[in-house]
């Protein structure tokens, strides 16, 4: 933003103050993140800056504790590094369990919160849908009511039906809480969906089942998309319903940090951190990229 | 009025009534029936219940009483996508996700015809609206006129016997408005096809139609073909609605025959052709097409004074508003030929009309 030529002198301290405002907030909302990365490759066991970190000493960095993150629950760690212990590795490391149990928990919590949270949006985008704003604001409730009731009253229903210290339960669990970004997200897609589009479909011939997968799911593929993406990082980072409701066996990422920092507090949960951030860049930039080309395809924006 | 009989009736209405909150009705005791092959539009001021009859039809609304036939078969409780009745939107609801190659084989599609019988009939659809190099393209990537093209060509391409049109030229500019008027009517006439049009353009119903049904209130003011509807108006409403029009608000004191005798509001007299007022005493009014009017000659039946208020040149016409018998907005058109009436604003001069050009109507 130039500041234009006619300016005054009031004018101009503001703008620069704006600038100096932006970067502030820039600064607080980023620097927690970025101040990670480099602590992870701390040589100490510390979470400081040490002197030759400072100095750009080659000695005071360090990949062990990314080493730590494989080696951490392993039968045997200090056997030489061939197929056995790799083997080993996957199937015991305590990181590598908990990747594998986020992974397995995010997958089919996404799946079941991207089908329940299209079809509800779709439901409630439709003008005869009686008291729509009421079954609207109880869908969007778990977002908004705070974690720790829904972990809590989830504990207890779920061990009244004997799904507690189970995957469904988790599963479950997290699809609720991803449900409410599926429904906004595919909600507002549908604001500027053309209903005379559904119309023209049934007038060609199309049973309602074929108008769905051939003419209302396509256009709405990029909302649904962008929703299946917030509640699979939902259910990755989510720790306190885990707490509640899981079991040794479903420790996945975020709880295993947080036995990490209770045991033994050391600098490989922020290895682990600094994966993750590397991984959620990733997974935007896949999923944002794939989108748009989606939407470029399919004539929804010109070029 | 020109109704076909039951028996060759393509597309029929029988007292037909739609209401969408169950107090008002949209539609009132409607009844149409059209012949195969015919040119029907549905003309109409916006809320008239044009636009609801096509969706009844189309299988968008259900009739909350009354029968709708297609080819001597109910269809009110048959879904639209079985309907097999092509339709033409006012905003084209073209997919946008497809190219207009796969926009025209959807409805092949959906009917499992073999991909290369899709292809052949794709390709003449798309030769039918001289669009044959566009099949690649998306919707997006065309002009309004064309996308209205492809629109056509979408609800032709299953060979639909009845084709609906929800005022489809309403988006383009006035130019290929025109042009498009003609090549929906060729492809009328080329095709076969029965074809329902809603508009609310008077000039493309009349240039288009077999008949007009001129629609105000839920209910059908008059039904006829475009030249009756002109010149032969029911009533005040159709005649209002239908092309220009002189207003003179009177009262009837005698008949004889068709015609009768009218007091205007300043005690003079004039003879009209009796269409809706009839019986003496009773208000009416006079409705005149203002081509129909002579000016500067004092042997018609009727002939009166008229003060010169405003001229304006519009090229092939001169319009001019006079005041005459109390009425200001008295419009006058004088041919811009050799034979014209110089006329100067303020002059007073004569105009006269033949009593058969005068139609008494329902008063307003």
């Amino acid at each position: 933003m130039a500041l234009p030529k006619h300016a005054s002198p009031l004018e101009k301290i503001w703008h620069y103050t704006y600038l100096v405002i932006c970067t502030l907030v820039f600064i607080f909302l980023i620097a927690p993140i970025l101040v990670v990365i480099p602590l992870s490759f701390n040589a100490e066991p510390y979470f400081t800056f040490t002197e030759k970190m400072l100095t750009l000493d080659p000695e005071g960095y360090s990949t062990r504790w990314y080493d730590l993150l494989l080696t951490f629950g392993m039968q045997n760690p200090g056997a030489p590094r061939d197929g056995m212990w790799w083997s080993d590795a996957w199937a015991n490391a305590a990181w590598i369990k908990a990747a594998k149990n986020s992974a397995i928990i995010g997958f089919f919590a996404t799946i079941l919160a991207t089908v329940l949270g299209t079809l509800a949006a779709l439901g409630l985008s439709r003008p005869e849908m009686p008291y729509r704003r009421t079954i609207m604001a109880i869908l969007i409730s778990p977002m908004i009511v705070p974690i720790i009731i829904v972990a809590t009253g989830m504990f207890f229903f779920y061990s009244d039906v004997g799904l507690a210290n189970s995957y469904t339960g988790v599963i479950l669990a997290h699809a609720t809480l991803g449900i409410p970004f599926v429904i906004i997200t595919v909600t507002a897609t549908l604001v500027g969906f053309d209903h005379s589009l559904t119309r023209a479909a049934a007038n060609l011939g199309a049973s309602p089942t074929t108008t769905f997968f051939r003419i209302i799911m396509p256009l709405i593929l990029p909302g649904v998309i962008s929703g299946a993406l917030f509640a699979f990082v939902t259910s990755f980072d989510e720790v306190v319903v885990v707490l509640f409701v899981a079991d040794f066996d479903q420790q996945t990422i975020p709880r295993q940090m947080w036995n990490g920092i209770r045991e033994q507090i050391s600098p490989a949960i922020l290895s682990v951190a600094t994966i993750l951030v590397i991984f959620s860049i990733g997974l935007l930039t896949t999923v944002e990229v794939l989108r748009r080309r989606s939407e470029r395809l399919r004539g929804l924006t010109p070029g | 009025m020109g109704n076909v009989s039951s028996a060759d009736a393509f597309v029929e209405f029988e007292r037909v009534q739609k209401s969408y909150d169950g107090e008002t009705l949209v539609v009132k005791d409607l009844n149409l029936s059209m012949p195969k092959g015919e040119f029907l539009t549905m003309l109409g001021p916006s809320g008239s219940g044009k636009t609801t009859c096509l969706m009844m039809l189309a299988g968008f609304e259900t009739a909350t009483h009354g029968e709708i036939r297609l080819d001597g078969r109910e269809i009110n409780n048959i879904p639209p996508h079985k309907r097999g009745i092509g339709m033409v939107f006012q905003n084209y609801a073209l997919f946008p996700h497809m190219t207009v190659a796969e926009n025209l084989a959807f409805p092949l599609e959906v009917r499992k015809i073999s991909k290369t019988d899709r292809e052949a009939k794709v390709k003449r659809a798309l030769n039918m609206v001289q669009m044959d190099d566009f099949g690649a393209r998306r919707p997006a990537q065309l002009s309004g006129g064309q996308q209205q093209r492809v629109a056509l060509a979408r609800a032709l391409v299953f060979d639909p016997t009845l084709v609906l049109m929800d005022e489809p030229l309403g988006a383009l500019d006035k130019q290929l408005r025109e042009h498009m008027q003609y090549e929906i009517k060729h492809l009328h006439e080329n095709l076969g096809i029965t074809v329902v049009y809603v508009t609310h353009d008077q000039s493309e119903a009349l240039t288009m139609s077999d008949r007009v049904a001129v629609f105000n209130d839920g209910v059908i003011q008059q039904l006829a073909p475009p030249d009756d509807l002109y010149e032969r108006p029911h009533n005040s409403f159709v005649a209002q609605f239908i092309g220009e029009n002189n207003k003179l608000p009177g009262t009837v004191k005698g008949r004889s025959g068709d015609i009768i005798h009218v007091e205007f509001n300043d005690g003079e007299h004039c003879q009209a052709l009796a269409v809706q007022a009839v019986s003496e005493g009773e208000p009416t009014l006079i409705s005149i097409r203002p081509e129909r009017v002579s000016v500067g000659r004092d042997d018609l039946t009727n002939s009166t004074d008229a003060r010169v208020l405003e001229l304006i040149y519009l090229g092939d016409h001169i319009r001019c508003r006079m005041d005459v018998h109390g009425n200001d907005q008295f419009i006058v058109k004088l041919p811009n030929g050799a034979a014209k009436v110089p006329l100067s604003v303020g002059e007073l001069t004569k105009v006269g009309w033949a009593a058969e050009d005068a139609r008494a109507l329902d008063p307003l």
